[in-house]
């Protein structure tokens, strides 16, 4: 092939693939997905600007190692049956790590081109070529399952369907025991489904990867929220032989400042749950209702902030005002998210701090009070803290307000198994390498160990949770 | 899905269901709460469950119809199915010895202080109970309550039933009759709920009240209950249902349950007319 004659400087020439996108215009009135993917065409070109190089630093910036050369290589070679098998050796969900993955700050972060051309976003492409790969398996209709081995007679229970959980489902069915996940929502997928939106991962896709569990014996039990209709001891009880806790960060933090109770201010976990979950996109075709505002104020700078403006718009809103207290090379937030957010017209309010939210006689918000902040000293996280400018107050005038400032660890579980240790943040504490937790039996692991972190750092701790559970109920040593 | 066991009207607008839910039956406790979707377009709304069979494997509500999604619960039959069905929700009424306890219920409020007055009897508690409706119709359940009460006072708005006036004018009137009150649980419209607590403020009587705010996903995740509660915010789906009447901000709690009022009211409109 004429692609193997190439050398690494005429590679390095190969300008980085640009994914094909709706029209910023046009998509702020759907909720369809934003990005298209690459064809065939883009990502072989964007394939052949991989170097393959052989320490592959690439790969130690993957939490879960995925052989980064391999699948790139085999795309390549136009065999990508064998790419998307090379990633799912270690990702199950590389339909949603392609998506939603912090590649810049990840794999793209130590890429050698990326280096050599001074220039994280001229990295090669990972995340859009895992994506690629995982499209294409799904286009072929049938997916390959995982072989189960015979029946063990074990059985683990999975709390969250998160991809936590959905991680340790599949590795510890594959050992041949018997999972059954429970879940509080009605539907499962955690906040892949009830928060991250619908234009940035098809739900479908989530459902899909569900679907492929259950085709391998897993039993899903929605509804259930343990710590309430079984405890953790009453699910032992019930003869489950291990427990495994990946119930997520779902606990939406607010500021503490005055009117934050004022109809029209949401958290983004209601915002994003009511519009995706609930589907109030729809409303009135469906049920559940959304405020449908003109001017809205979103306050924070993650993911979770991003997805609340853009929804906002899409909602309808005219004016979206991103609040945010540092500047923009400190948002937390993937940077093709800030960019998507810039492009659909969200107005970025940059080193400001909403103080006050001012309602009307009905109980409505009418208005923001903000201050100003610069950026003094480095805190703990090494972001520069955020100061408030005297004097500096000002009001914007909104109708809703969407408190997205971070989300702590989901307290029910821990609340009614007092024998699960917890840290001063709430995080069930586990050994960083079995996860085992305090209690026997039980393992966590995702947000509710970690804290808000990353779809791929939950799935990185289900891999090694899931391990370790194999490993106990073979040897019954705890 | 649960299945639908039975159902009955019993007054033109409030029905009992008894629904298949063994898991819940033999959780729940009093004061306790599920949330129910009809269908998968449908909403999540919370209904505090009213009995309870573990033997037989079924929970009760009891349902006013007030918007599209009781509405639509309503025209289920028996053998018919509910699509998604959460609980026990919310944490259990707490239950001691007080000596003296006051029920009061408030319309379809009625319902769920039924096992709540139960549980207090059972933990050798003095009960009385005060039920209020706006018309005679509307006193739902006496018979029920009667059973699990030492003392019961009816009070109508119109005087068609009981003594006409409030349910407040029963609580004074026990009062000034110089009874001892160790507690009063008071469950119905928050308006209701607002004047009892301002009531029994003034004499000192401790108060529950269990409130009934607009919900999304129980779970303490999204926090569309939230409710100022001294100065503080609770969840009301995990730190409630119930809490210390003398603490809620019962104005803001009213103004939140309005939020939507403008969306129901479009949604009860279309599915009238379809
Ligand atoms: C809006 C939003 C956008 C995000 N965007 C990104 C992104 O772009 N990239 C990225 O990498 N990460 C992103 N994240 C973070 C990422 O989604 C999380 O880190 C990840 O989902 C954590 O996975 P988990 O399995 O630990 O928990 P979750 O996904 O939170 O799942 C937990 C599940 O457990 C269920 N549960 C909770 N309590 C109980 C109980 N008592 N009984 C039964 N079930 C229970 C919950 O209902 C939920 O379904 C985002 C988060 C949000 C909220
Ligand atoms: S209903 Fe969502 S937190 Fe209470």
């Amino acid at each position: 092939m004429e692609e193997k004659k190439l050398t690494p400087k005429e590679r390095l020439k190969i300008p980085s693939q640009v994914m094909p996108e709706q029209d910023p215009r046009e998509r702020i009135h759907n909720v369809d997905e934003v990005p298209y993917g690459y064809d065939e065409e883009l990502a072989r070109t964007e394939a052949m600007r991989c170097l393959q190089c052989k320490k592959a630093p690439c790969v130690k910036g993957c939490p879960v190692e995925i052989d980064i050369p391999g699948f790139i290589q085999s795309i390549l070679d136009g065999n990508y049956r064998a790419s998307i098998n090379t990633i799912k050796l270690t990702n199950i969900l590389p339909a949603v790590c392609g998506r939603v993955c912090p590649q810049e700050e990840q794999c793209q972060m130590t890429c050698v081109v990326g280096k050599s051309l001074k220039d994280v976003a001229k990295a090669v492409q990972i995340g859009k070529l895992e994506r690629f790969a995982a499209d294409w398996e799904m286009a072929q209709g049938e997916t390959e399952m995982p072989e189960v081995k015979s029946p063990t007679e074990k059985r683990v229970a999975i709390v969250g369907s998160g991809p936590a959980g959905l991680t340790v489902a599949a590795d510890v069915r594959r050992e041949g025991h018997e999972v059954t996940i429970f879940e509080a929502l009605h539907k499962p997928g955690g906040v892949l489904i009830y928060g991250i939106p619908e234009f940035r991962l098809p739900k479908q896709i989530v459902m899909r990867e569900v679907e492929n569990l259950e085709k391998m014996g897993v039993e899903l039990k929605t509804n259930m929220v343990i710590g309430k209709v079984y405890t953790i001891d009453e699910l032992f009880e019930e003869g489950f032989d291990a427990v495994f806790v990946g119930t997520g960060a779902g606990l939406p933090l607010f500021m503490h400042i005055p009117g934050e109770n004022l109809n029209g201010v949401y958290s983004a976990n209601e915002y994003l749950t009511r519009a995706n979950l609930m589907q109030a996109y729809s409303f009135p075709e469906t049920d559940t209702p959304i405020a449908r505002t003109k001017n809205v104020a979103v306050f924070g700078g993650g993911n979770v902030a991003m997805d609340s403006a853009r929804t906002a718009l899409r909602l309808g809103a005219e004016n979206v005002y991103l609040v945010y207290r540092r500047s923009r090379a400190e948002m937390p937030a993937r940077v093709e998210e800030v960019e998507h957010a810039v492009e659909e017209g969200v107005q970025l309010h940059l080193l400001q701090n909403p103080v006050r939210i001012i309602g009307d006689e009905n109980g409505w918000v009418k208005a923001i009070e903000c201050i100003k902040m610069e950026l003094g000293e480095p805190d703990d996280s090494g972001r520069r803290r955020p100061v408030p400018i005297k004097n500096s107050e000002f009001m914007i005038d909104v109708d809703t307000c969407i408190v997205a400032i971070g989300n702590a660890s989901n307290p029910l579980v821990p609340n009614t198994t007092p024998d699960i240790a917890t840290n001063k943040w709430g995080n069930i504490v586990t050994d960083s390498e079995t996860l085992k937790t305090s209690k026997k039996g039980v393992f966590a692991g995702g947000d509710i160990v970690l804290g808000a972190a990353t779809v791929i750092l939950a799935m990185g701790q289900g891999r090694k949770a899931a391990v370790a559970i194999n490993e106990y109920l073979a040897s019954g040593v705890w | 899905m649960s299945e639908i066991l039975e159902k009955e009207f019993i007054t033109d607008s409030v029905f009992r269901m008894r629904v298949e839910a063994p898991e819940i039956a033999r959780k729940r406790k009093a004061g306790q709460f599920i949330i129910l979707r009809t269908c998968d377009e449908g909403e999540r709304i919370p209904l505090t469950i009213a009995d309870a069979s573990v033997k037989e494997g079924w929970i009760e509500l009891v349902v006013q119809v007030v918007g599209k999604t009781t509405k639509s619960l309503s025209e289920l039959d028996a053998g018919e199915s509910i699509c998604d069905l959460v609980g026990p929700l919310g944490r259990p009424t707490h239950i001691e010895l007080y000596g003296s306890v006051v029920v009061v219920g408030g319309g379809i409020g009625i319902a769920p202080s039924h096992p709540i007055a139960q549980a207090l009897r059972a933990a050798g508690n003095r009960v009385i109970s005060i039920l209020g409706g706006r018309t005679k119709d509307l006193v739902i359940m006496e018979e029920k309550m009667r059973a699990t009460s030492d003392e019961i006072l009816i009070t109508t708005d119109d005087g068609s039933y009981g003594m006409k006036g409030l349910v407040t004018d029963a609580l004074q009137a026990l009062i000034d009759k110089g009874e001892k009150i160790d507690l009063v649980v008071a469950i119905g419209p928050p308006i209701m709920m607002k004047f009892v607590s301002l009531l029994t403020k003034k004499y000192d009587i401790p108060t529950l009240v269990s409130l009934n705010t607009i919900m999304v996903d129980g779970t303490g995740m999204c926090g569309a209950c939230r409710v100022t509660v001294g100065d503080e915010t609770k969840f009301v789906c995990v730190d409630g249902p119930e809490f210390d009447g003398h603490k809620v901000d019962f104005d803001e709690m009213m103004k939140r349950l309005r939020m939507y009022e403008l969306h129901e009211k479009e949604s009860m409109d279309r599915y009238a007319s379809s």
